[in-house]
């Protein structure tokens, strides 16, 4: 009996590919958000199990914040045009331009400016379901949110009030101007992600591996000096080989020292890390409940 | 040294939580992902910013399950949260349900994937209505396993007397329940004692301290791979000249095994075909098991389509517009004795009214009573009918052919979870319900 077992990656990849047939077949126009991180890399991979010889039921959508690392952008073009796949970019500025997405002063990071841009982007293509990456143990309020995640007229979660999600049967059902979001990967952890990513030899963009570079000391992290980014006065610069655990904008998402030159390093590494992968983003700091915060809004 | 990490074969355990409020229960998952060191620093060190919040002063190791804020408030788990560690052994994802009455639809939903639930109880209390609930819940959702974590065995000396009055008085409840493996653990979630290394202070308790248990329970045998079933999901159809007569039935199997060259039946339609392929991303398989997902190719153009079951014709499911069912109410608004809900089965959309309510359960007693109609966190059987046929098995043979959720059609809400039951033997004739259509 023995042989009819699944490891845990293959049961993960199971589960993953139904929920995304599942939401083709109950959703009328379906997009997949991209944005060339590790997570939505591994989405795509789970895209063409899920429907290869077939191209994709749905197009690609990245909210693009004007503030990404340039390797990440690179990687996001090649990887949709290799796999043949239409990605649709909105911006943030474009959105500030058109008074969609308003700055606060003093606000560096645009993460927040991502979440009208998002939900603009949605209403002009009239998106009913939005793939997304997110995973359950990156944070608290996470872990308590649905596979379908369910989104007002206005683009809001209410996480006191969510659908009770049972086995494997998602209620898909929503009214017009509301919509879905999913979350195929929500039960895999960090680790999961870097070993499928090696089990499918995919191929993620450069600065996730060790690479020297120019990083200042602030908020006790390691930020990439950038054009977004200078170093004040007195702060601490050196130039380190690091790498990024996850990608954020340019101007908040902190570096690790690392010697990791494979995936099979970084497995190593994150098995032993004392830091979770969340800890490395300076916008989830400000509160406990920074996130929980967001979501409300309509954060992805 | 590091226990983290699972390596890529390793096997999925699900289990769930299940105590009244203040059993301690985010404590103890709270030391099962500290002493697997799944804590990290920098959640550690945000445990520490937050420990005013509650007033003791310590680091509270519950605060790392109790997420959203209005919880944090209140001091209590309302939702289910869901939480993931991982030894050399197995991986685990963690169902962390709220206790109160009010909470039951819930615990439903953290015990509807679980192939384990641990029922905690306090050492002072022992067994309470609450425990009885809980494990009568794991029983109506087929939990295979559970486990009775004694917990705050600090407070009563450690002492095996109290532990085996516990343990004892909940068999005796047990066997009325339908539960086919239980196993009864002292700890102490606060100290640590059994939760992964053997506790000093009970060394007369001879089993396993509860993280072995879960690494090491049998569960190989607890999916259902005698009956073949596979729900059609979606047709997959390239219309590329490459791929031009490719027309793929994609699905994750729900039960059993189905092999290249299997003759297969579609219901409800009846129509027969063979299968001729197997097809992955990865390449053509020669055998498909559950849970995989996969998509089958078939001999004939056969008009099958989303919603569709496939079986074997030597292993049929029943099929039909009238089911027995157990119901959990979900929802604030009660249950509509002769209204139409949208129901979902496997992967088909229909519509259902429920026609007759039999009983509520009185969960505390066990017995069923006459009831208006079901009320929030009620649970109750009633018939229903279905305005397109379902092949469908019980729930106690099958939970993903055998379950089903009802939704109301104005709010789109998740109003039920429905459990079906075998027909009541009335008659040879009515019990294959109509029959098979072929
Ligand atoms: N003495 C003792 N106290 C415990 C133990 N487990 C939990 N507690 C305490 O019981 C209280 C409730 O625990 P908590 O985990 O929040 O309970 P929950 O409501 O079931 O999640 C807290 O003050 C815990 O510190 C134990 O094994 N021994």
């Amino acid at each position: 009996m023995d042989t009819y077992a699944l490891s845990h990656l293959e049961a993960l990849e199971a589960e993953a590919i139904h929920i995304l047939r599942e939401v083709v077949a109950e959703f009328q126009r379906p997009v997949l958000l991209f944005s060339g991180g590790k997570d939505s890399i591994c989405m795509l991979r789970l895209a063409e199990k899920a429907f290869r010889p077939a191209r994709f039921p749905f197009p690609l959508l990245h909210i693009d914040t004007g503030h990404n690392f340039p390797e990440l952008l690179d990687f996001r073009d090649h990887r949709a045009a290799e796999l043949g796949e239409k990605l649709i970019v909105r911006t943030v500025e474009d959105a500030l331009a058109k008074g969609i997405a308003r700055a606060t002063p003093g606000e560096s990071s645009r993460n927040r400016l991502q979440t009208p841009t998002l939900l603009a982007a949605l209403e002009e293509f009239k998106f009913d379901a939005a793939l997304g990456g997110a995973r359950r143990d990156e944070e608290k309020a996470r872990a308590k949110e649905r596979v379908f995640s369910f989104r007002d007229a206005f683009g809001q979660w209410d996480p006191k009030n969510q659908r009770p999600e049972l086995w494997n049967l998602y209620n898909a059902r929503i009214n017009p101007g509301e919509h879905m979001r999913v979350f195929p990967l929500s039960n895999w952890t960090e680790l999961d992600i870097w070993q499928y990513i090696l089990r499918e030899k995919l191929d993620i963009p450069s600065i996730y591996f060790a690479h020297r570079r120019e990083v200042v000391r602030r908020d006790g992290q390691w930020l990439p000096v950038s054009p977004l980014l200078q170093p004040k006065p007195r702060e601490e610069v050196r130039t380190l080989d690091v790498r990024v655990r996850t990608i954020g904008d340019i101007s908040c998402t902190g570096c690790i020292e690392s010697a990791a030159r494979n995936v099979a390093d970084i497995i190593t590494e994150i098995a032993a890390a004392r830091v979770t992968e969340r800890g490395s983003r300076a916008d989830d700091k400000r509160s406990e409940t920074a996130m929980e915060d967001r979501k409300r809004e309509g954060y992805f | 040294m590091n226990t983290t990490t699972a390596n890529d074969t390793s096997e999925l355990l699900r289990f769930a939580t299940a105590g009244s409020v203040d059993d301690g229960k985010s404590t103890l998952i709270g030391r099962l992902l500290f002493d697997s060191k799944q804590i990290f620093e920098d959640q550690l060190e945000a445990l520490e910013r937050s420990s005013d919040l509650t007033g003791d002063g310590r680091i509270n190791l519950a605060n790392l399950t109790d997420g959203l804020r209005a919880e944090r408030e209140q001091g209590i788990t309302i939702d289910v949260a869901y939480r993931y560690f991982a030894t050399p052994h197995r991986k685990f994802i963690v169902a962390d349900a709220p206790g109160h009455v009010q909470y039951t639809r819930n615990m439903v939903t953290g015990a509807s994937t679980a192939n384990l639930m641990i029922v905690l109880v306090d050492a002072r209390q022992g067994i309470i209505q609450q425990t009885r609930r809980h494990a009568y819940i794991a029983a109506l959702l087929r939990i295979p396993h559970l486990v009775l974590c004694v917990n705050k065995m600090d407070l009563v000396g450690y002492s095996e007397k109290v532990f085996s009055r516990i343990s004892t008085e909940f068999t005796a409840f047990a066997t009325r329940l339908d539960i086919r493996d239980i196993a009864f653990i002292p700890v102490s979630a606060l100290n640590g004692d059994n939760i992964v290394e053997p506790s000093t202070h009970m060394p007369w308790h001879k089993g396993p301290p509860l993280l072995r248990h879960l690494e090491e329970v049998y569960i190989a045998s607890d999916r259902n791979l005698t009956d073949a079933r596979f729900p059609v999901q979606y047709i997959i159809r390239p219309y590329s000249d490459e791929h031009h007569d490719f027309r793929g039935y994609a699905g994750q199997l729900a039960g059993g095994v189905f092999r290249v060259g299997d003759p297969v039946v579609a219901l409800p339609s009846g129509r027969a075909s063979r299968i001729t392929g197997i097809h992955t991303f990865d390449g053509p398989r020669e055998v498909a098991y559950a849970p995989m997902s996969v998509t089958l190719l078939l001999a004939d153009d056969v008009d099958i389509s989303r919603g569709d079951l496939l079986v074997r014709p030597d292993n049929l499911p029943t099929l039909g517009q009238d089911l027995e069912a157990d119901l959990c109410w979900m929802s604030e608004r009660p249950l509509q004795l002769n209204g139409k809900y949208a129901l979902k089965h496997a992967t088909r959309n229909t519509r259902a009214i429920v026609r007759l309510l039999r009983h509520r359960m009185n969960i505390d007693t066990l017995e069923p009573e006459a009831a208006p109609t079901l009320a929030l966190n009620d649970i109750g059987r009633v018939r229903l009918t279905t305005l397109a046929p379902l092949a469908y098995d019980s729930y106690r043979r099958n939970r993903q052919t055998g379950g089903f959720i009802l939704v109301d059609e104005a709010t789109n809400e998740t109003v039920a979870a429905g459990l079906i039951v075998d027909p009541p033997q009335v008659a040879p004739q009515a019990a294959s319900d109509g029959g098979y259509a072929i």
